[in-house]
């Protein structure tokens, strides 16, 4: 029976099998799913692990398998983006995080399905069809790093890379009932990640436990020149792994608990937060007063970098082609045939933002809606350690439910692009279930403080039971 | 000399220099030697647009803007960003050129110029950094073609878009502009004009009475005065029948030497700006400082510096900088012979030699021409022997001695003349009538027999007073 296991586990595991039985578990694991987390499987991943049987090695991942959000690219390995644009688009070179996994020793078992080119909140808006939620098939994943939530809740993969452009990483983690972080901007390498919205996302570690996100970033983030916006910090993760919160000040921003918000929810967050509190913590209302401009600001941005971002898929160089006459029809209906209708709104919507007679009031307005968010939370760190809120205000919904009406899943986000606009870290971490669904908690830290988020979430997991329950099916 | 401009023509330039001298490419690791390489073998994931691919700014290439920012007397931003002008075409790999919008790296130079009336100063607008595209190669005529290659050799090489004011008043100011900014690079050392699409131009240009067109797709300078020349004369019959000069983009023809239109003011591209997100804002004015020390003597200030060192005239200062490699040959010439001599020779005679061949002065030895001008100083030879020397070392090579004793041409004695002269006036009593009785062409005969007589090692002009004085 599939399971979950942490790095620790794994590695224990290995050294009673191989790494090659290991690998050849999961692989049969995602070979008899149902779920369709993954887009494409690593075909070299068991070579790969014969190697680390024969080479007895101290590396920190050694032998250990991950999966791999699908915009990343992987030398040799398909990536797609889950759209067809790139369906037979394969790599020729590693993105700065896949060279540090190999450097660790790790094992790329497959590349995990996504909304196409991360626009999305329920990858549902893949080529390849809707990734499913293992604790109810009938729900989604949460997006767009849905595939490598729902691989870890499914025991598919014990770690995973996603992305997070607005909640990317944090929504899956909540409805999946997974961990997940999203680092402060600059953190880690975006050289070889397809890029959305370039100023807004980073790459994200994905596990089932909180441990494990330390290690993953302690081998995958750091200076890359490869990068302009790669900042140099040397910062130990692993070391923020103490299970004591005693005296750590949290913030409750009275907006991330909304209207909105499901009142099982709204009360699982409270119980957390009051656990905190038991556990030493002090924990006081603040305001973030401009999040509530933060979505359309935020979308206006992510659509704005998209609508340029994606202009370089027309069918000359790689990736799909559609015949025509000339250039301009072969781009055109390259496209046309290429893109789904939720990467063609967002291209649309951006490209007219940007237009002459429009930027001022859109682009630069966003711009500077983006400024006021910052201010907030610099604002609300003066007082305290970390924010916690909840990371979605409901679970995850039903497949098919919102795909329909874009705006309630652009909806979905509330209470996570502020972050991306802030460019502070964030995670989500499991703290209880509504309806038999997991429900996340989000704990938000200052700028290049993920130390004290890791804190607060492994104190959290450590003094409560949440993220033992498995979907069923799953050990 | 004053210069009216009565059709009221204002032409301003906007010229994209290829920082060709650099290592490597604007944004990427690639080589930028690819000139004579096979297409795409010059290219990397970041040139070519590979989704993932990241920029990441060349440091050298904002030292080389600064530098001509500098050259051209213009301010430097204390602060510069590049921002990303979106548009479609295929030899663009990202849908965007990374470019420069509204914080370009130098702006407010101004570049003196001799213009059609004296000194003319032609204002600098602005010069920012972009990426270039690759290269179309159509198989086949342009219309007729069978399909398209596209090399990406190019794609991402350092450009710098020069653009000046509208204070151009004439085809040929602005080729003497294009060849003094060209000599101002040149000197610099970040640019290699002798490389394919190390320069290319596109001009504003309006009359009195008419809109403003722009041609694009100039290539060279002499290219520049003749679109300018054809544009001018086209705009020039429109307003006469009374019709309108419209705002447009005209294509120039090189082929043909006319300009056509390609699109007009309402189709012109909306290019959406915006910054460009991979890239950080990248504060420059701290190295101002240090490369204002690395900036080399510019062409003005080695005229003036010619002048006054070597008492050599305004003209041949000026004909010996306009080249860079020429004006070092001739200060390692200077340092040896008379100066105003050796000017004469390299400036009035070398250079048009050069020239006519194609040439450049690499073709020739410092040590030849020392000879050579030591000779002509002792009177050993004669200025028209010492022409065909040159000749000879450029058409044949050798050296300047060798030449000059396998030729003969050692300047014979007076008296051998002497000789010559009473031999040829002996021999031609028609001729000498012919000139008595005011036939001039006669005389020149004479000279000739002479030079003849003599194998040439004679100086005509003292040939020509001698048999004058002889036989008047
Ligand atoms: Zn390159």
């Amino acid at each position: 029976m599939p399971e979950w296991m942490s790095i620790r586990d794994t590695k224990h595991k290995i050294d009673n099998l191989s790494a090659e039985e290991v690998t050849s578990s999961y692989l049969d694991t995602i070979e008899k799913s149902s779920i369709n987390a993954f887009t494409n499987i690593n075909k070299k991943a068991i070579e790969d692990a014969k190697y680390y049987d024969k080479n007895q090695s101290d590396l920190p991942l050694a032998g250990v398998p991950i999966s791999i959000k699908d915009n990343i690219s992987t030398k040799g390995i398909p990536t797609t983006c889950s759209s067809r644009m790139l369906e037979n688009y394969i790599p020729p070179f590693n993105a700065h995080v896949i060279e540090k996994l190999y450097e660790a020793g790790a094992i790329i078992i497959g590349k995990t399905n996504m909304d196409e080119f991360a626009m999305g909140g329920s990858t549902e808006t893949c080529c390849g069809g809707t990734t499913f939620n293992p604790w109810d098939t009938s729900r989604v994943p949460g997006g767009s790093s849905g595939g490598s939530a729902a691989a870890l809740a499914a025991g598919e993969s014990p770690i995973s890379l996603g992305s997070d452009t607005g909640g990317s990483v944090r929504s899956p983690a909540s409805y999946c009932g997974v961990v997940a972080m999203k680092p402060t901007y600059g953190t880690i390498s975006r050289y070889g990640l397809i890029s959305y919205s370039n100023s807004l996302e980073q790459i994200g570690p994905m596990a089932t436990c909180v441990e494990d996100i330390a290690h993953i970033m302690d081998v995958i983030a750091g200076y890359d020149n490869r990068d302009s916006t790669s900042i140099k910090r040397d910062i130990n993760y692993s070391d923020a792994i103490i299970n004591d919160s005693e005296g750590m000040k949290i913030g409750v921003p009275t907006e991330l608990i909304s209207d909105g918000i499901n009142p099982k929810v709204e009360k699982i967050v409270w119980d957390a937060i009051h656990k905190m509190e038991d556990l030493g913590a002090i924990w006081k209302e603040v305001s973030l007063p401009t999040t509530k401009y933060a979505l359309p600001a935020y979308y206006i941005l992510a659509m704005s970098d998209a609508s340029s971002n994606l202009a370089r898929f027309d069918g000359t160089r790689y990736g799909l082609r559609v015949e025509g006459n000339n250039w301009h029809v072969m781009a055109s209906k390259t496209r046309a045939q290429g893109f789904g209708d939720e990467v063609k709104r967002r291209i649309l919507l951006g490209t007219y933002a940007l237009s002459a007679g429009y930027h001022d009031k859109y682009y630069v307005k966003a711009l500077k809606v983006r400024t006021l968010v910052k201010n907030d939370f610099d604002r609300a760190f003066n007082d305290v350690d970390v924010l916690m809120g909840p990371t979605m205000a409901d679970i995850a919904f039903k497949v098919g439910e919102k795909i329909e009406d874009p705006l309630s899943i652009y909806m979905t986000d509330i209470n996570n692009v502020p972050v991306n606009l802030a460019g502070v870290p964030s995670m989500s971490i499991p703290c209880g279930f509504a309806d038999k669904m997991p429900v996340g908690l989000q704990i938000i830290g200052n700028t290049f403080d993920e130390s004290s988020i890791l804190r607060c979430a492994y104190t959290f997991e450590q003094n409560t039971n949440h993220h033992r329950k498995r979907p069923d099916g799953v050990n | 000399m004053s210069y009216s401009n009565t059709d009221g023509i204002m032409i301003g330039l906007e010229i994209h220099v290829q920082l060709n001298r650099l290592k490597t490419k604007m944004f990427c690791g690639c080589s930028t030697q690819y000139h004579s390489s096979p297409p795409n073998t010059h290219v990397c994931p970041v040139c070519l647009g590979l989704p993932g691919a990241l920029p990441v700014i060349n440091q050298k290439a904002v030292e080389s803007a600064m530098k001509v920012g500098l050259a051209l007397n213009c301010e430097i931003v204390e602060q510069t960003q590049f921002h990303r002008k979106n548009y479609y075409y295929p030899d663009l790999p990202k849908g965007y050129q990374v470019s420069q919008f509204d914080y370009p790296i130098v702006s407010n130079g101004k570049v003196a110029i001799e213009g059609e009336d004296g000194e003319l100063v032609i204002r600098i607008r602005r010069a920012h950094m972009e990426e270039d595209p690759g290269k179309l190669i159509h198989m086949g005529s342009i219309d007729k073609s069978k399909g398209t290659l596209i090399d990406y050799n190019r794609s991402g090489m350092a450009l710098l878009e020069i653009v000046t004011e509208p204070d151009i008043r004439s085809p040929k100011e602005a080729r003497r502009f294009l060849d003094k900014l060209r000599n101002i690079l040149e000197y610099l050392d970040v640019f290699d004009s002798d490389l394919e699409g190390a320069m290319r131009v596109d001009a504003n240009i309006s009359l009195q009475g008419g809109d403003r067109t722009e041609i694009k797709n100039i290539s060279s300078h002499k290219g520049a005065e003749r679109a300018l020349l054809y544009e001018i004369m086209r705009q020039k019959n429109l307003l006469r029948r009374g019709e309108i000069v419209t705002m447009e983009t005209r294509h120039f023809d090189e082929a043909r030497g006319v300009t056509t239109s390609m699109r007009s003011k309402e189709e012109e591209h909306d290019y959406r700006y915006f910054p460009e997100p991979d890239l950080v804002p990248l504060r420059v004015k701290d190295r101002t400082e240090k490369l204002l020390q690395e900036l080399p003597e510019l062409p003005d200030a080695k005229k003036e510096r010619l002048i006054s060192q070597y008492s050599i005239s305004d003209m041949h200062a000026k004909a010996l900088v306009s080249n860079l490699k020429i004006a070092n040959f001739y200060e390692e010439v200077a340092s040896e012979v008379n100066p105003k001599v050796a000017a004469t020779w390299i400036a009035d005679v070398l250079k048009g030699e050069l020239n006519y061949r194609d040439l450049t002065i690499d073709a020739c030895k410092v040590e030849d021409i020392v000879q050579l001008v030591t000779m002509i100083m002792e009177n050993k030879i004669t200025d028209r022997s010492a022409v065909e020397v040159i000749r000879t070392l450029l058409d044949s090579g050798g050296n300047c001695m060798e030449i000059v004793e396998k030729k003969g041409l050692v300047k014979v004695e007076d008296n051998v003349v002497e000789q010559a002269v009473d031999d040829v006036l002996g021999e031609n009593k028609n001729a000498i009538n012919d000139y008595l009785n005011g036939k001039e062409q006669s005389l020149n005969f004479l000279v000739g027999q002479v030079m003849k007589k003599t194998r040439g090692r004679a100086d005509p002009m003292i040939v020509r007073d001698i048999i004058a004085n002889r036989i008047k």
